[in-house]
């Protein structure tokens, strides 16, 4: 099929950036989008232009590194659906389609289509771990979980990190990241002496990265390819607010 | 230089406690003045980084993706293993062991594996206090499940994304020593080469991947853990980063490469569709313990799977291996579907395929269900429906992940599957203590040959990987910085750093000044062809030798005809990507190399002149009980080091999964 793709493209983070358009006549539907801008760098290198800069790693869905934002929504039409699995066979012979960057002012661009999501790692580490040292742990299984805790945690656990959420939403808030993260460790017993200085640390830093307020629109919810449920951001909500007003008394 | 596995004494099982309680220490005021430096941080790579930080050494870790939590090890499925006998099923740290030098075909040190299947269960304990939501039961304890290649049920997994929840596990504790001021993290930063002074590894020479620099990076001792080199095939499972250059590069400043032949084709992923294909889909082994393979019975048979009767089905591993069933290891899964595939019975539109059914699970478990839930009669949709929840909840977003690729529904119609490469047993050589034949380099997880030998395990290389970084490194690196406590700061003035540096310079510069005509992916595609078709799932002495010629054609092409656009000193990743072939080109002939000289039948190296009449893998334990070890001369020819494998426990017999 044919297919106009409009990319975004910009030198580097001090550049303005502007949209280019692009041909592309033999886009086969069984073909990623991501294979597809193979297809179009393949194009472009040979004509001796510049490639477009673009992040991916596993090609599965799994890593959250790929990160386009694809007709105004990020990682395309799809639900639960990242960049790198989107296949052809969603669009349409003759479409145009519009590609960004994820825009938001704690991710700056790097390079076209990347951009910088550090501030995700620096959040985490400002608490989304468990403070055990190596080889200090008990038997596995002198801990029991219950199984729907545990499921919940794991459902929780499945962000990939992409940072999808903060790019759908208006204020750029990234809510549904640092609650999935808190949720996760607060449902399971072992989060539970970290408890609090968790949920306030993490959401201090959060502010400082320059992240928007969540105003509660969904947005995040309805584009996160790992569909994490905004239920876990209103838990993060009482989570902190128990932790303001009693950091020090017990559950 | 002969070879010293520096392996303990004393018997098999007191051996890793021997070298525990008489190894040298590092105080921790001495820890504390020492610099590591880890490039990867996959499972290997982050538990090493945050496990070394906790003892108080100062480190810095290094990866190409734009965050440390994106290491390829973020994708592993299926699970991981661990002699917990919590199933109550006879499984032990002996049979653990068993088990895993069987599979590799008896190719592995015994003392290695048996250190492995020892602190397995220690890394179950210490993951789950790190909070990894492992699957479980009713009752709140831990959930297993079987892998291929074992009769237990060992394997602990989070549903189909068990390396992601380790991955982020190993990650968080990592983080909390970034915190601390203990680790730093160079993200989108690539090795180039490495720096070794007065014989000792002493730094690298990374690449930003930003600005272009290039920057050099000191230390006391330096730990590769960057994972397998699968990409040398072009089409893997491997994610589309996944390089050899930082094995590679110490592999040319002495480092030996250890078995490169052994490289495993997993036998379910999703077919090959077109030529602009990247890369392949794992459909992880775990399936197997509910999905059945078969083909049918007739060449050609232009029913519809679902319209096939039962009876006109070949389930040919549950025919050819009664005992293990679908279960069989990997390499013997892969043989089989290629055989049936190659006389004619494949599937699917390139009739290279077979199916992977979960048609009878589905019915076993909604039975179940339905008795649980005290239906008394339920109808056959009903069942069906009770049991696809279940088979969702246990591998549901590996059936997406089907869906989405392929357009069909595989809860309705079977999968269709073919062998893919995924993993490389192949590696640098390392000793019992993981150092390579360069005194303060190691390497660990993917990037080693250690325990697999010529075939791991499924569910076996995150065990290695977290075993590596949390429970072996922590120890063994002691011996050596032991003796380095009155190392000063490692200078990068020396002129070691600056001879590196010219190095990847040079190479840079010389990539960039080609301005060829093909790209770079033009070179990978056809690299991987070459050996997939003559160095893959089947070998034989003329295809090795005709691919040797051909890769070297192909990279004196590479070097003259390759287009790099842009600079230099920028985000560039068709550099990148150039630099990983370029070193993938030399790599892909010692593979050959390795897999012509070993004129025997072993684990995932098949050598079609040495094989049994019933189509099995032929060894030659008189020949080649060794470890072959190879050292680089001048890129043309390598020297051969054999470490024979002495084993003293488990005796070598042909293996039978019958
Ligand atoms: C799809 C898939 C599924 C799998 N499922 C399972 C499973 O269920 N169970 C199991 O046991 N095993 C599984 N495996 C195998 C297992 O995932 C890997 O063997 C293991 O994760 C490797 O871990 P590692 O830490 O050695 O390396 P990796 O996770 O590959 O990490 C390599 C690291 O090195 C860095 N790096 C590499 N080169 C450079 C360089 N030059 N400069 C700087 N940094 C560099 C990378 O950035 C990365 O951080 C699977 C593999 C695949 C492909
Ligand atoms: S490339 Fe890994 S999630 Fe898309």
């Amino acid at each position: 099929m044919h297919i106009t793709l409009k990319v975004w493209r910009q030198k580097n983070q001090q550049d303005r950036g502007h949209f280019e358009t692009y041909q592309l006549d033999q886009v086969n539907e069984d073909m990623s989008f991501l294979e597809m801008f193979d297809v179009l760098n393949d194009q472009l290198i040979r004509e001796g232009k510049d490639p477009v800069a673009f992040d991916h790693d596993c090609r599965e869905g799994i890593c959250g590194m790929c990160s386009m934002y694809i007709n105004g929504r990020p990682h395309g039409p799809l639900k639960g659906t990242t960049t790198c699995q989107l296949h052809m066979r969603h669009f349409k012979d003759g479409d145009t389609i519009v590609v960004e960057p994820w825009r938001a002012a704690a991710f700056p661009v790097i390079k076209d289509l990347v951009v910088d999501r550090s501030a995700f790692d620096r959040i985490m580490q400002a608490g989304g771990f468990i403070s055990v040292n190596t080889g200090s742990a008990p038997d596995a299984n002198a801990i029991p979980v219950e199984k729907d805790k545990a499921d919940a945690a794991f459902a929780a656990a499945a962000c990939i990190g992409c940072g999808a959420c903060v790019a759908a939403c208006k204020n750029s808030s990234a809510m549904l990241f640092v609650s999935a993260k808190i949720a996760q460790l607060a449902l399971l017993p072992q989060g539970q002496p970290e408890r609090k200085t968790r949920v306030l640390n993490m959401i201090a830093q959060m502010d400082k990265e320059g992240f928007g307020s969540c105003s509660n629109i969904g947005s995040c919810e309805a584009e996160c390819p790992k569909e994490i449920p905004i239920t876990f951001i209103a838990k993060a909500n009482r989570e902190y607010l128990q932790a303001m007003l009693a950091p020090d008394l017990p559950e | 230089m002969e070879l010293d596995a520096k392996i303990p004494q004393g018997t098999l099982s007191d051996k890793w406690k021997h070298y525990k309680d008489t190894v040298k220490l590092v105080s921790p005021a001495n820890k504390r003045r020492l610099d590591l430096i880890i490039v990867g941080t996959g499972l290997a790579g982050a538990s090493a980084a945050a496990s070394l930080a906790e003892l108080g050494y100062h480190v810095k870790v290094f990866c190409f993706q734009d965050s440390p939590r994106r290491a390829h090890s973020i994708a592993a499925q299926g699970g991981i293993n661990a002699a917990k006998n919590y199933q109550n099923d006879g499984d032990s740290v002996f049979r653990l062991f068993y088990d895993t030098i069987k599979g590799g075909d008896y190719r592995s040190r015994e003392a290695n594996v048996y250190r492995l299947a020892e602190v397995s269960t220690a890394i179950i304990d210490h993951c789950v206090a790190l909070g990894v939501p492992f699957a479980r039961e009713y009752g709140g304890l831990l959930a297993n499940r079987s892998f291929g290649g074992v009769q237990v049920q060992r394997t602990f997994y989070a549903a189909g994304q068990t390396g992601q929840q380790l991955l982020l596990g190993a990650y968080s504790a990592m983080q909390r020593q970034v915190a601390l001021g203990n680790v730093e993290v160079f993200a989108r930063h690539e090795m180039m080469d490495l720096v070794i002074i007065d014989g000792k590894a002493r730094g690298i020479i990374a690449r930003n991947l930003v600005t272009g620099e290039l920057e050099r990076h000191g230390a006391h001792a330096v730990l590769l853990a960057s994972g397998g080199y699968g990409n040398v095939f072009y089409l893997s499972t491997n994610a589309m980063g996944s390089n050899v250059t930082a094995a590679w590069k110490a592999h040319k400043r002495g480092a030996y490469f250890a078995n490169p032949c052994f490289t495993q084709i997993h036998p379910t992923c999703i077919p090959v569709s077109g030529d602009y294909q990247s890369k392949l889909t794992l459909m992880s082994e775990s399936l197997r313990n509910d999905g059945r393979v078969w083909v049918p019975k007739k060449k050609d048979d232009p029913r519809k799977p679902t319209e096939i009767p039962e009876d006109e089905r070949d389930y040919f591993l549950e025919r050819r291996y009664p005992a293990f069933g679908n279960l069989v290891p990997r390499d013997v899964a892969s043989r089989a579907a290629k055989e049936r595939c190659d006389a004619g019975f494949g599937v699917g539109p390139s009739k290279m395929a077979v199916y992977l059914d979960f048609r009878s699970a589905m019915e076993r478990y909604g039975h179940a269900e339905a008795h649980r839930l005290g239906i008394a009669d339920a109808s056959e949709a009903k069942i069906l429906e009770l049991g696809k929840q279940i088979i969702a909840e246990k591998y549901g977003n590996l059936f997406e992940m089907y869906e989405r690729i392929t357009g069909e529904n595989p809860y309705e119609t079977p999968m269709r599957i073919y062998p893919a490469v995924h993993y490389t047993m192949g590696g640098l050589w390392v000793d019992y203590e993981l150092m390579t034949t360069i005194p303060g380099l190691y390497a660990l997880g993917e990037c080693n040959f250690s325990d697999h030998g010529a075939n791991r395990l499924g569910a076996s290389a995150l065990m290695q990987g977290l075993a590596d970084g949390f429970f072996v490194i922590p120890y063994t690196i002691g011996n050596y910085l032991a003796d380095e406590i009155r190392t000063p700061k490692i200078s990068t003035d020396h002129p070691a750093f600056a001879e590196a540096e010219h190095r990847v310079k040079e190479q840079i510069d010389r990539l960039m000044s080609i301005q060829g005509k093909e790209t770079v992916d033009y070179f990978h595609r056809h690299l991987g062809k070459i050996m997939w078709d003559k160095c893959g799932m089947s070998r034989n002495a003329q295809g090795l030798q005709e691919a040797i010629s051909e890769i070297r054609a192909l990279r004196e092409e590479f070097w003259k005809n390759v287009r790099i656009p842009g600079t230099a000193d920028s985000l560039n990743p068709e550099l990148e990507k150039a630099g990983r072939v370029a070193d993938f080109l030399e790599l892909a002939e010692l593979i050959c190399i390795d897999a012509l000289h070993r004129n025997e039948s072993c684990g995932a190296h098949f050598r079609e002149e040495y094989q049994t009449p019933d189509g099995e893998a032929l060894r030659d334990d008189e020949h080649f009980a060794y470890v072959a070890a190879w050292e680089y001369r001048d890129g043309k020819e390598y020297t051969l080091h054999q470490e024979p494998l002495h084993f003293e426990v488990v005796h070598p017999t042909q293996r039978s999964y019958k």
